[in-house]
């Protein structure tokens, strides 16, 4: 395999290669658009996302209070209390304030998650579906991480990393590296039976030109839609985390934490414990809600069926 | 048929292995001295060199493998530091525990799943399908330890109706064990049953265009019966795939729901084990899970493959 620069020259527009791929994204991308714009349930999640990640980008100047400052004149007030919208928990910290703050870091070992995911999956998928020889490996490989469930690989890194957002946000994107390689490879395979694969291959094209150039590049759509299903998934897998003492570490505002902590004064503040619930809840839901959109406007006939 | 089994077994023999190794090299890239997390609070450097001797710490690591696998393989999987319980004492009583918990989950999601799948995919367009697709969106975002949460607070301590935690065995008092079981089962199967709803659909969308249907359906058998016998029949088969695939989900399911119902199983006793520090426990356990996995996988594609001749003849069961 040679570098990639030394093999067929990009092409110019004076002089159009007839091996490289069909660029069908400037089309396909806005035809996409169109649909998801037709769609209202796209609409909705996506503005329930977009305002999520502002606020969770903005989280510091939104949130009303320091999520660790206490009120001890103000603890476990209900919702609608002067001052505290969504009322106070046990040590009177204002529930909205940390709700904000934790969803931010939810957001965070999330993209940390699937970044590592897709990071390592990708390429193992694209290597798996192009040569058959590397498949054979990259199969046991996948089925060696499938044997570690994600809650059993997080239990062995805190027992040997500790505990920590950083910790839990690896292993949840090493427990999602199995479904990437598979959907990634399953793509390769398809393209690589295309003509304009088989023609870059016939005009000499380095392989590692071909799956940069050629495969990757169309595997992009597949790649979004498994990111979209990863997204909700790591959100889930960092409350249930934190929530056992496993992930981000208290007094830092987590979801999940935030659960663990209501449990001791859960009949007396109910707030306290349905509130973040619901917060997890509409992120994963607004993540899920997206994610079918995008699939059914990237490919309108598998939904139709 | 023959080469296909050998083929999968060997597979899993290679994956059972790079597992083994996986999990020997996890607990020697502990931070420090492994004799030291060993040791517990006894840290004389007597208690040390005795664990040193005891876990073969002072041998290369090949010979310390081979003592760690062959251990294994006798059904040995070594002691807890904290409580000196042998861990295969700790398993006998742990699993039956999760093993009732899991098996009536996978019960109630099949039921949930197939049932929900059915309805969307022969009611296409109407509003049971519409319904069913909006369980199965809800049941992929809301986090199940938290439904778990809030079925405690309504229904166990607010109305009594279930008892909020504990465990009797089964063969104590059915009764009782069922009435401690069935809400954690609940919980932990809805959470499994969307994944199967939206596989048992898609699946039914497929056999319900297939040509053996039409053909029923021209003969002019009853509806119900051409879902029933044919299109139904043959979408099982990827539920029974599913429910392999999501062995991991449903283990680390059973961890937590066990933590918040206390119900004393598999999943506390992994809980329990990395708060205490107690190495030996949780290095049997990721190795007890991997094993678990690995061999309730083969044994799905066995059944796979009886069921369905044609993955013995591509060898993938896709």
């Amino acid at each position: 395999m040679s570098v990639d620069t030394a093999l067929p020259p990009a092409a110019s527009p004076a002089d159009p290669d007839p091996t490289s791929a069909p660029r069908p994204e400037a089309s396909q991308g806005s035809r996409v658009l169109r649909r998801l714009r037709r769609n209202p349930l796209a609409l909705v999640s996506f503005a329930v996302l977009a305002v999520a990640i502002v606020v969770a980008v903005l989280a510091p100047w939104i949130a009303p209070y320091a999520p660790e400052q206490t009120d001890f004149a103000n603890t476990l007030a209900p919702p609608g209390t002067a001052g505290h919208v969504l009322g106070t928990d046990d040590l009177g910290r204002d529930v909205l304030s940390r709700i904000i703050l934790g969803s931010r870091a939810s957001l965070e070992v999330a993209a940390l998650a699937v970044f590592t995911a897709l990071v390592i999956g990708v390429p193992l998928g694209l290597v798996a579906g192009y040569f058959r020889a590397a498949d054979a490996v990259i199969s046991r490989l996948t089925d060696l991480l499938l044997a570690f469930p994600f809650l059993i690989l997080a239990v062995g890194f805190a027992a040997i990393r500790g505990a920590s957002l950083g910790n839990a946000a690896v292993a949840i994107g090493i427990a999602q590296i199995p479904g990437v390689i598979r959907v990634v490879r399953s793509d390769a395979l398809r393209l690589k039976g295309l003509d304009f694969v088989a023609a870059a291959v016939v005009d000499g094209a380095s392989d590692l030109w071909v799956l940069r150039r050629h495969i990757l590049p169309n595997a992009t759509s597949v790649v979004l839609v498994q990111a979209t299903v990863a997204i909700p998934a790591a959100i889930l897998g960092e409350a249930v985390l934190s929530f056992l003492g496993l992930g981000i570490q208290p007094p830092s505002p987590s979801l999940g934490t935030m659960l663990a902590n209501a449990q001791q004064f859960a009949a007396r503040a109910p707030w306290a414990a349905v509130l973040p619930g619901v917060a997890i809840m509409v992120l994963a839901l607004a993540f899920n809600v997206f994610g079918d959109s995008l699939r059914d406007a990237l490919d309108p006939k598998a939904s139709r069926r | 048929m023959r080469s296909y089994l050998l083929n999968r077994a060997w597979q899993s023999l290679v994956t059972l292995v790079l597992a083994t190794v996986v999990v020997f090299l996890g607990v020697r890239a502990l931070p420090g001295d492994p004799a030291l997390a060993l040791a517990g609070e006894d840290r004389t450097p007597e208690a040390l060199a005795a664990i040193r001797e005891r876990y073969g710490l002072d041998q290369p690591l090949p010979l310390q493998f081979w003592h760690f696998v062959s251990n294994a393989a006798h059904g040995d999987l070594g002691t807890s530091v904290r409580t000196g319980q042998s861990v295969n004492d700790m398993l006998r009583t742990a699993l039956p525990v999760t093993l009732e918990l899991s098996l009536l989950a996978i019960a109630i999601a099949v039921v949930l799943g197939v049932g929900a799948g059915v309805v969307a995919a022969v009611r296409r367009g109407r509003p049971a399908e519409w319904v069913a697709n909006a369980f199965a969106l809800l049941g992929l975002s809301v986090p199940h330890f938290w439904l778990g949460l809030i079925a405690i607070l309504y229904l166990s301590v607010a109305t009594g109706l279930f008892p909020a935690s504990g465990f009797v065995p089964l063969g104590e008092d059915p009764v009782s064990n069922l009435h401690h079981v069935i809400l954690p089962a609940l919980i932990l199967g809805t959470g499994l049953s969307a994944v199967i709803m939206r596989q048992t659909r898609s699946s039914m969308l497929d056999s319900l265009s297939t040509d053996y249907v039409r053909t029923a359906e021209a003969k002019g058998l009853r509806p119900s019966v051409v879902v029933r016998r044919h299109a139904l029949r043959n979408s099982l088969i990827v539920v029974v795939t599913i429910v392999g695939l999501q062995l991991g989900g449903l283990i680390s399911g059973a961890v937590v729901t066990e933590q918040i119902f206390g119900l004393p199983g598999f999943g506390k006793m992994t809980i329990d084990a990395v708060f205490q520090r107690d190495y030996p426990v949780i290095q049997a356990v990721v190795l007890v899970t991997a094993t678990a996995y690995i061999v309730i996988n083969f044994a799905v594609d066995l059944l796979y493959s009886i069921i369905d001749p044609r993955v013995r003849v591509t060898g993938e069961a896709s």
